[in-house]
């Protein structure tokens, strides 16, 4: 089944209370997905010309302090770890890209949950609810965030099968839904050079995704993609530096609601997690056309 | 046929889906006739299995299964409804005052079902001899292998309606451009007109019946050749 949600904040109060509205509509949703979940928060952008590395490791006691003293020695600045349940963030002075290819490198052990200048992925195994207390997600302030609640078909529960996925620097996906073609799909990706971490079939929708976009699409082009060359069911939520992306598969096996108020724009699996939000009832709310891309950005400031 | 202002109220903040939907199963064998369910939040199966004469009426949003199963009751919601709303209704009415998500009135065998805004994809699927009207447009897949009762579209159905329907009748007012296997547009003869004007009245339209048109099976599919009745 699996629940997803997306909130993009118009307002400060919004912002500022971010973390505690989605971490309600998880609480809603959490029936939908009771096996683990997931958020991707977009907050405090990094310095120019560093990025946010958020790790996870199955070590309780990981020396998180000695990979930063290497990570200091191979880039430049390097922020103290900040332990995060399961997870790290680290915020490193460096280019995405290298920084990931020498994590995978260097510390294979390691699971690069995300990297970017705005984005925190974190995911772990268990009740939704559990979740959002253990990473202290409801005093979060944030822009956006998207999140996820998992009832596993497909592949196993663990916590690199769980959501969202990184589909590249700043982006993300959840997926509620099953992909039927995965298996040959990831077989083609992979020799486009694409990396994979778990057998998910939303891993693979994410790393389609990142293809597309390393070809230079854009992401509504990319999205659109998915309608040619994915076969399944898909509810997908993509989110992304300034906002994020809702696609429905084209016979709209899998249900979202979509909500826009003065104060945010959001998107569930089911109204129950929008009635959550302050103001819902007044919001306009519609259910998404099947096979249309739905896109919001923040405005950029020129 | 609204709620009274005496109505018994239930407030879904303080009592739970099963509280509610019990105190109205009970109220069956005697008990208030009226009630109002307030604070929904889009709770799931909601009145679901009412079996007796009575006016419910819902303040707000509700999730999956509104109305299902029911049976003589009046349900009407002030809001938009979920997945699956009035499903394998079996008698009396359900009105909902905003837009439905999908299969609305699914496997429906009687009563009516009206949505005062549009209704989402698979409206009426499996349809036995369920009523549905629908004030503004439905999805894709409206009235999937329908076998009975009538589809009343006023806006325009999404592609492939009727797929594979049996014998329910579809009437839309605007576009069917797309429809589904072996279902065909059909004369709207005067009975028709009849049928429909009494439909759009109780479903508190003022459409006009004659600006609509008719489709149904033709019956051409496979299950329709009586040579392949000993296949099985």
């Amino acid at each position: 089944m699996c629940g997803i949600a997306g909130l993009f904040s118009k307002s400060s109060e919004t912002e500022e209370r971010l973390g505690a509205h989605l971490s309600a509509m998880l609480g809603q949703l959490a029936d939908r997905g009771p096996d683990s979940a997931g958020v991707a928060i977009y907050r405090d952008p990094a310095p120019s010309g560093s990025v946010k590395v958020s790790l996870f490791s199955e070590e309780p006691d990981y020396p998180w302090n000695r990979l930063e003293g290497e990570l200091a020695e191979s880039f430049g600045t390097v922020t103290e770890p900040e332990r995060i349940a399961t997870h790290a963030l680290f915020t490193v002075e460096g280019e995405g890209e290298q920084v990931q290819r020498w994590l995978a490198g260097e510390h294979p052990e390691l699971r690069v949950m995300s990297v970017g200048e705005h984005i925190e992925i974190y995911k772990e195994m268990g009740d939704p609810r559990q979740f959002v207390k253990e990473f202290g997600l409801e005093t979060v302030s944030a822009s956006h965030a998207l999140g996820h609640t998992r009832m596993a078909t497909e592949s196993r529960v663990t916590t690199e099968h769980s959501h969202p996925f990184s589909t590249g620097l700043d982006l993300c996906l959840v997926h509620n839904g099953s992909l039927s073609n995965h298996n040959r799909l990831r077989v083609e990706l992979r020799r486009q050079g694409i990396e994979f971490q778990t057998d998910n079939d939303s891993e693979v929708a994410a790393g389609y995704l990142t293809w597309r976009l390393q070809q230079g699409e854009d992401l509504e082009t990319a999205l659109n993609g998915c309608l040619e060359d994915l076969d399944g069911f898909y509810t997908f939520a993509v989110g992304t530096a300034d906002g994020f992306a809702v696609l429905r598969d084209p016979i709209a096996c899998k249900p979202a609601v979509m909500a826009e108020s003065d104060d945010w724009v959001a998107m569930a699996s089911e109204y129950r997690a929008i009635a959550e939000l302050p103001g819902a009832d007044e919001a306009e709310l519609w259910e998404p056309e099947p096979g249309r891309v739905y896109h919001w950005a923040r405005a950029k400031v020129a | 046929m609204s709620a009274t202002a005496s109505a018994e109220t239930v407030d879904l903040v303080a009592a739970s889906v099963r509280e509610l939907n019990q105190r109205l199963h009970d109220a069956a064998s005697g008990g208030p006739t009226g009630w109002r369910v307030s604070n929904p939040n889009g709770a799931h199966a909601l009145a679901a299995g009412l079996d007796a004469e009575m006016d419910v009426e819902i303040d707000g949003h509700t999730g999956y299964y509104c109305a299902g199963m029911n049976k003589l009751a009046t349900v009407r919601v002030r809001g938009n409804v979920g997945v699956g709303v009035a499903e394998n209704m079996m008698s009396g009415t359900v009105i909902v005052d905003g837009d439905a998500s999908q299969s609305a009135g699914a496997t429906g065998r009687g009563g009516l079902l009206v949505i005062k805004g549009s209704a989402s994809a698979r409206c009426g699927i499996s349809m036995k001899g369920i009523d549905i009207v629908v004030h503004g447009n439905i999805g894709h897949a409206g009235a999937f292998l329908a076998q009975k009762g009538n589809l009343v579209v006023c806006g325009d159905a999404g592609p492939g309606l009727g797929d594979s329907i049996y014998e329910a009748r579809l009437y839309v007012r605007g576009s069917a451009a797309e429809l589904g296997a072996d279902c065909i547009e059909k004369e709207m003869r005067d009975e028709h007109v009849t049928d429909l004007r009494a439909l759009l009245e109780r479903a508190e339209s003022d459409a006009d019946p004659s600006d609509f048109r008719r489709y149904g099976s033709a019956r051409q599919l496979y299950t329709f050749d009586v040579d392949n009745a000993g296949s099985y």
